[in-house]
């Protein structure tokens, strides 16, 4: 393939479609929602066209600063625990032969299949004290008797990292894959052990890799919004949850779009500054 | 995972029942290919919330109703809260009905009259209109008629049999610190209608609700329950497997849904608290954007009709929205989805006029420390 920009006009023609799909289904409905953030919110009604800073400025308290800074904190650790748990997960996948790995994707995938409904009513079910797995710790005779483990912190990050461990894995496993095999072979023969050669040749040379996926997790598991209402109690609900609660229940419209932009903004600046601190050295 | 995946999910879990993706599908289809049927015979599209209440329409009313009057229905599964207004306004505004008539709630009736939303309707062309009880015909301030009564249903205090052996007597018990951790309670002041149940029980009726500040009293009141609360649902599924299995063994929920299953043989129970149950009620409305206003109109004087309502009470288990002196049903009929203790009726002005401000309260309540 020729590289480098197009020689001439007739070089962008391929790029018109995806322009024009990206223009229709992405940049439109943005533009509509940024501009609804702005209307007035008719009260016990729905909208109307305008341009005022209310919505915003309802948005402006300690109260929704709180619930931000939690949807923050709770997407950006779920992101490092996935990528603490996924990266050597995906490391040893790559090393697996052919047709152990096709498996293991095949099942990653139909994990990814898994919508949130399902995943959240699964885990509230697992983690039950009549129907759960503490059930079965009690048989074991690990347990005297069955616990209830949600709703609550835990139970939400878990299901949270289970929704989003195996986007994790595909985000890491082609540039894992594509690590040339010599690097950490050179390592071991120059007497490395398996954990050291793990640990400061691997792990260094997919720097870029693991702040992409940091990044794409993090944003990923920003936009779950039942999985708080299903594992979390009410200070565990996130910005998401309050966005559909504005946009479905109460149909404030101009208040949920405010509220959707500023999230976007700030994840936005959060990701363009762990960029900037974590991903200089993009490709290995 | 796209934002409109999203959309789609969550209009398939709601106030009527966890519904299954396959409806949430249908809903959308039957927005995406409106006419896909032709137009030789345009079928009246009705909305109906889905899962349960759709699936009971479709077996014990819909099919009379097209074999009496040779209109064919079309049945849209419709979430439930807002979502259904939102969508039905977003469509009008673009001169399309998602559904011609839809089951709506009082305070989305209110809603939607604010843009004009509901056309009005013909009384002379609904004469079965008489038998129904006053509060069931909706008016726009004008006295246009925009909505007739269609179900209503009570929202009781149940409890799981097994855990509680006891039915409990008033709403009162549920503030009792023995319940820790124990409680369900749907999440929002406009679908749990807590502040009217809390003033009746407390404050000595929902007057107390007129002023700011009887408001925040009552607020203050619902906040001494939250150590008992292990869920605040707003999707009737979460809580109803777990009252069934006895994770959450009490909690406010829906009469008639608690009792289908008790009938089934679940360890559930429903109780009218001597405050009384509340009563809610959802509206046969028509969207100005339907051109299918004649059929409309024929279908709704259809559902008023005493004996369809009894139907209705029999096989779905709503409470009827006509008098009950003009119904065929016996005591124990009546007594299985009403009750003859006055019933707590939601201040549903206040969610039109302080809407905002009592949501804001509220969410600082619930989730606030």
């Amino acid at each position: 393939m020729r590289r480098g920009r197009p020689a001439g006009p007739a070089g962008y023609i391929p790029a018109i479609w995806p322009a024009l799909m990206l223009c229709v289904f992405f940049v439109i409905p943005f533009a509509i929602m940024a501009a609804i953030s702005f209307f007035h919110r008719v009260e016990g009604g729905f909208y109307e066209p305008g341009f005022e800073f209310a919505n915003y400025a309802r948005f402006f308290t300690t109260f929704f600063a709180r619930i931000l800074g939690f949807s923050l904190f709770v997407s950006g650790l779920a992101a490092v625990v996935c990528v603490i748990l996924g990266f050597p997960f995906t490391f040893m996948l790559t090393r697996l032969g052919r047709r152990r790995q096709v498996l293991w994707l095949v099942f990653l995938l139909s994990v990814l299949s898994l919508s949130e409904v399902i995943i959240g009513f699964s885990w509230s079910m697992l983690l039950s004290r009549t129907a759960g797995l503490s059930n079965l710790f009690v048989v074991a005779g690990l347990m005297d008797q069955p616990a209830s483990w949600s709703p609550g912190f835990a139970a939400l990050m878990m299901g949270l990292c289970y929704l989003a461990f195996p986007y994790t894995v595909l985000i890491l496993y082609p540039p894992l894959s594509r690590l040339d095999p010599q690097l950490p072979e050179a390592a071991r023969m120059l007497g490395a052990s398996p954990l050291r050669t793990f640990f400061t040749v691997v792990v260094p040379a997919q720097r870029g890799a693991i702040v992409a996926t940091l990044i794409m997790v993090f944003v990923f598991t920003l936009g779950a919004y039942l999985l708080p209402q299903l594992l979390g109690r009410p200070q565990h609900w996130t910005l998401s949850v309050m966005i559909t609660d504005q946009a479905i229940l109460q149909s404030n419209l101009p208040f949920s779009a405010a509220m959707a932009m500023f999230l976007m903004l700030v994840s936005l600046a959060l990701v363009g500054l762990t960029y900037a601190i974590g991903g200089e050295r993009r490709e290995p | 995972m796209t934002k409109k995946n999203e959309t789609f999910r969550k209009a398939g879990v709601g106030r009527r029942g966890f519904i299954a993706g396959s409806a949430a599908a249908a809903g959308v289809a039957a927005l995406g290919f409106p006419s896909i049927t032709g137009r030789a015979a345009a079928p009246l599209k009705v909305g109906v919330y889905g899962g349960y209440f759709k699936d009971s329409f479709d077996e014990h009313i819909f099919p009379d109703f097209t074999k009496k009057s040779g209109i064919a229905i079309e049945s849209v599964a419709e979430p439930t809260g807002e979502a259904w207004l939102v969508q039905l306004e977003q469509s009008a505004k673009a001169g399309v009905a998602p559904a011609d008539v839809s089951m709506i709630s009082q305070v989305a009736m209110l809603k939607g009259q604010s843009s004009k939303l509901w056309a009005g309707l013909d009384m002379a062309k609904i004469p079965n209109s008489k038998n129904l009880l006053p509060q069931f015909v909706h008016k726009y301030p004008d006295g246009t008629v925009d909505g007739i009564g269609a179900v209503a249903w009570f929202i009781t205090l149940v409890t799981n049999t097994d855990v509680y052996p006891k039915a409990p007597e008033s709403w009162a018990e549920m503030w009792k610190p023995e319940h820790k951790d124990r409680i369900g309670l749907l999440a929002l002041a406009s679908n749990s209608f807590l502040l009217e149940i809390t003033a009746t029980t407390f404050f000595g009726g929902t007057k107390v609700l007129d002023t700011e500040e009887g408001i925040v009293k009552v607020l203050g009141k619902i906040a001494e329950l939250k150590p008992n609360v292990k869920l605040w649902y707003r999707d009737e599924g979460q809580f109803q497997q777990a009252l069934q299995a006895g994770e959450i063994p009490m909690g406010q929920y829906y009469h008639d849904v608690a009792g289908l299953a008790a009938a089934d043989g679940f360890p559930v129970r429903t109780t009218f608290p001597k405050e009384g149950g509340l009563s809610d009620s959802g509206c046969w409305a028509l969207s100005r954007a339907s051109k299918e206003a004649e059929n409309a109109h024929r279908f709704i004087d259809y559902m008023c009709q005493p004996a369809i309502q009894a139907t209705m009470s029999r096989k779905i288990g709503t409470a009827p929205t006509v008098d009950r002196k003009i119904l065929d049903l016996s005591d124990e009929e009546f007594g299985a989805v009403s009750s003859d203790i006055p019933p707590i009726i939601p201040r549903y002005d206040i969610y039109q006029t302080k809407g905002d401000w009592l949501d804001q309260k509220w969410t600082e309540m619930v989730v606030g420390g």
